[in-house]
């Protein structure tokens, strides 16, 4: 029987909000132990909640939430319970395959203990803001000393040196000043009224970390050395928008926002579909797809226009040309219409809400979605792998952690201390624990 | 020259667009040999997209392409006939990983689907990058950067209320899908490497997208587990306020700034108004009022708008509060800390000259990322990938120019 690809790595790691989660979670997914290590004494707002124990008034019941963020503050079945912090969608969002202990690192006895699992461990990883390591006196530097194999990876959002490293950022920040935002805009309304919710910045760091922890490893296991990542969530983003970057380095042109537009395919856009606010994306490549699309449509007498007779008369007319297509579009389901298009071999698709998402047939076809019981948050169907492996097949192997759930595993098997060891440190409230001792931070 | 991370790491490279290339060129980057495949005569389709150098449509300088495809080698190899198909095999022979980009029915309809290749090379790897996946009812539906945004992403909640949902700018699905792929490949190749099993991995545009945080996978998971359907906001001045201090996007005299607000933050903004008077105002002694937040933002605006963007930015650097301003590509390249960091990288190109890229995504302080050459002609390698590995003759060589097979 095959291993996972990361079978009998340890991943320490203090991965916050999105980014850092979802690296150490495809890492997870390959195989690796991953160690969260937690601390009771400090919340880690967003992370597990936006507080330890809300008040329910403050636990939504719909997605138009807080700062319209929605779904980004869901409890399981709206009920805070008595552990908040394990029935956060968030944590379990990001969560599979993750263990976690709980270790007070900001007294001597903590990094004492934390040293000791760096001891054995083979990466750390942490996303923290760039002080928070410096405070701690936990950098590379510290950490080399007790490993000196030891791969240590930091993410803060523009790295870990330079004039604005300790910039205060999460993903909108970063995604503004990528000049990802700006590129993100409906034509006709400007910025204030765009809004956009939706942080590219993380999906970005947040792969490209765990890809440099697998380079990191690939040396290691070949030169027996490690080494120190840094890595700038800014600098990380940035290639993904090289056409823009080199549009104005090549051209000393500013792209600007094109809204659902395309600088040479139309038309090409979200089309309103029968039903409450049901959408389809569709995009036209070439003078073959459109002929396709004509006739798909039926041939109507539009489409036989001098306005749309070439792909640049379309692209100039395009604000006609989507009034036609919407049309045809908003008397159809947004499956239909896919369904239809596909068939004439035209790119289209649904713009796919949650729910639609859940059910979908490519999805639930390829089994995506993953069964996972949970001590506190019971049993449901979770999204599951990012992609599919043939002879090393990954899962979700383990339900996201409970706060501190591995404290035993960790303490006795991982670091084999004795009982009597245990006592000491959880009399001083070092290690252990599984439930914050602080209120609130508010 | 250091050694790199992935140094003697074989790539045979049959991707094209741009989620594949850059998968290969995260590879190559980090000191992968990459050998890149395209089809004789035309090459890569994206050679055909803009922006082109000088704004002159010309296959050898698209920046799309030139940015994709640094460090790799370039041949032709027209994979349709069986002199080619042999050549292929020797290839794969050579290689520990095989990246390809095509619709899934592409390859077995060549004869080179994982299970023949495997009989070459027990050990290779294959990653196969589609939009829906190897199987399903939609493997063989064509998509594009919006079709996925709409169908894999989060699409729905993206934009204003009232509006339409809205594409994310440029092609950022194509190169978040395709880091994914590289973090595919690399877990595979550890696999292959160091436990010996070659295999065939299968990643869907579509579930790398639906798996990804920030923020599909939440959503989806916040509909199942407590059925809620996370749509589109209305701008800050007209959502619903929680808090006294401003969210979202705010203009300033020069701009526009992000800024968010956590609720212990009050006293920061007071600092960085300069405006210490305002934590004893009777109308701001509740941070939860929205009353109190529009009260708020009648000083927040005229504030903004006596600041440019970079004060702002200064300002808010020295009271630790998230707020940045939206930075188009002049304001990026201009940037002082990114310049202090040397992240940008200067390539000189036979067609182009010396052009100014974006750099590497980390700094690996032992095995670092280097740019070696720029992205390869159409068949620049061919002489050397033919005679040099494969040990072809200079005859071998014309013969097969010849036959359209190179």
């Amino acid at each position: 029987m095959a291993k996972l690809p990361l079978e009998g790595l340890r991943i320490v790691a203090l991965p916050v909000v999105f980014a850092g989660p979802f690296a150490t979670m495809l890492l997870a997914d390959l195989g690796a132990e991953v160690i969260l290590v937690e601390s009771v004494h400090h919340f880690p707002t967003i992370t597990r909640g936006y507080m330890p124990k809300p008040p329910q008034f403050l636990v939504p019941t719909t997605g138009a939430t807080f700062g319209g963020s929605g779904g980004i503050q869901t409890y399981v079945n709206h009920w805070a319970g008595d552990r908040p912090w394990d029935r956060f969608v968030m944590f379990h969002a990001l969560g599979r395959n993750k263990i976690s202990c709980c270790l007070d690192l900001t007294r001597p006895g903590g990094v004492e203990v934390f040293k000791r699992l760096i001891k054995v461990s083979d990466v750390f990883f942490e996303s923290n803001a760039a002080e928070t390591m410096e405070k701690l006196n936990l950098t590379y530097d510290v950490l080399k000393v007790v490993n000196p194999a030891i791969i240590c990876l930091s993410m803060p959002g523009l790295g870990c040196t330079g004039p604005h490293k300790y910039c205060s950022v999460f993903g909108a920040q970063l995604q503004a000043l990528a000049g990802h935002t700006w590129l993100t805009r409906y034509p006709d309304l400007d910025y204030t009224t765009t809004q956009s919710l939706i942080f590219h910045s993380d999906a970005a760091s947040g792969a490209i970390a765990a890809f440099a922890i697998l380079c990191a490893l690939c040396y290691r296991k070949r030169t027996g050395k490690g080494q120190f990542i840094d890595l700038s969530q800014l600098e990380s983003v940035i290639p993904h928008l090289g056409e823009a970057i080199m549009d104005y380095t090549m051209n000393s042109r500013v792209q600007e926002p094109l809204g659902n537009r395309h600088p040479f395919m139309a038309p090409h856009g979200v089309y309103r579909c029968l039903g409450e606010d049901k959408w389809v994306a569709v995009s036209v490549s070439s003078e073959e797809e459109w002929k396709k699309l004509c006739r798909a449509l039926g041939d109507p007498p539009w489409s036989e226009e001098e306005r749309f007779s070439t792909p640049l008369n379309r692209l100039k007319n395009q604000d006609e040309l989507d009034k036609y297509i919407e049309e045809w579009t908003c008397r159809h389901d947004n499956y239909e219409v896919m369904y239809i298009l596909q068939r004439a071999g035209i790119a289209a698709g649904p713009v796919l809400d949650q729910r639609d998402a859940f059910h979908d047939a490519q999805l639930t076809s390829r089994g995506f979605f993953e069964q996972v019981s949970h001590r506190e948050a019971g049993t449901h169907l979770y999204p599951g792998m990012l992609w599919k492996m043939g002879k090393t097949p990954i899962s979700i192997r383990k339900p996201p952690p409970c706060l501190g759930e591995h404290n035993d595993y960790v303490f006795k098997e991982v670091l084999g201390m004795s009982d009597g060891e245990i006592a000491e440190l959880e009399k001083d409230k070092l290690i252990g624990g599984d439930e914050y001792l602080i209120e609130s931070i508010f | 020259m250091m050694e790199q991370a992935l140094s003697g790491v074989k790539v045979l490279d049959l991707t094209w667009h741009i989620a594949g290339p850059y998968c290969t060129k995260l590879l190559a980057d980090y000191g992968a040999d990459v050998i890149k495949v395209e089809r004789p005569g035309i090459g890569d389709p994206a050679r055909a997209i803009g922006p082109f150098f000088k704004d002159e449509p010309n296959p050898e300088r698209s920046g799309l392409f030139l940015h994709l495809n640094t460090n790799k080698k370039g041949i032709t190899l027209n994979l349709k006939s069986a002199t080619s198909k042999k050549i292929f095999k020797q290839l794969i022979a050579n290689s520990d990983l095989l990246v390809e980009s095509f619709s899934p029915h592409v390859m077995p309809g060549l004869g080179l689907d994982y299970q023949t290749l495997e009989k070459v090379n027990p050990r290779l790897v294959m990653v196969s990058i589609s939009s829906f996946g190897q199987t399903g009812p939609y493997r063989d539906f064509k998509a594009s950067e919006i079709v996925e945004y709409a169908m894999g992403g989060e699409m729905y909640s993206t934009g204003t209320a009232g509006r339409e949902p809205l594409k994310l700018g440029g092609n950022v699905i194509q190169y978040q899908s395709g880091t994914v792929a590289a973090v595919a490949t690399l877990g595979a190749f550890y696999a292959a490497e160091f436990q010996g099993i070659g295999q065939h991995v299968d990643v869907s545009i579509m579930e790398t997208q639906a798996g990804t945080a920030d923020r599909r996978i939440m959503y989806i998971l916040s509909y199942i587990m407590a059925g809620v359907i996370t749509t589109r906001w209305p701008p800050p001045r007209e959502a619903v306020r929680m808090l006294i201090m401003p969210q979202g996007v705010y203009p300033c005299r020069d701009g526009f700034v992000n800024t968010l607000s956590l609720p212990q933050w009050w006293s920061r903004y007071i600092e960085a108004l300069g405006m210490p008077e305002l934590k004893d105002d009777p109308r701001f002694q509740n941070i939860y009022s929205a009353e109190a937040g529009m009260e708020f933002d009648a000083i927040w605006y005229s504030w903004l708008a006596d600041h440019t963007k970079e004060e702002l930015f200064n300002i808010f650097l020295k009271s630790k509060i998230a707020s940045a301003p939206l930075n188009n590509a002049e304001d990026i390249l201009k940037n002082p800390h990114l310049k202090e960091r040397e992240y940008f990288v200067e390539i000189n190109h036979p067609e182009t000259g010396k052009v100014i890229y974006p750099g590497a995504p980390f700094k690996m302080s032992e095995s670092p990322w280097q740019i070696k050459y720029p992205a390869p002609l159409l068949g620049q390698h061919n002489e050397e990938i033919y005679l040099d590995l494969l040990g072809y003759t200079k005859e071998d060589l014309v013969k097969l120019r010849e036959g359209g097979i190179i």
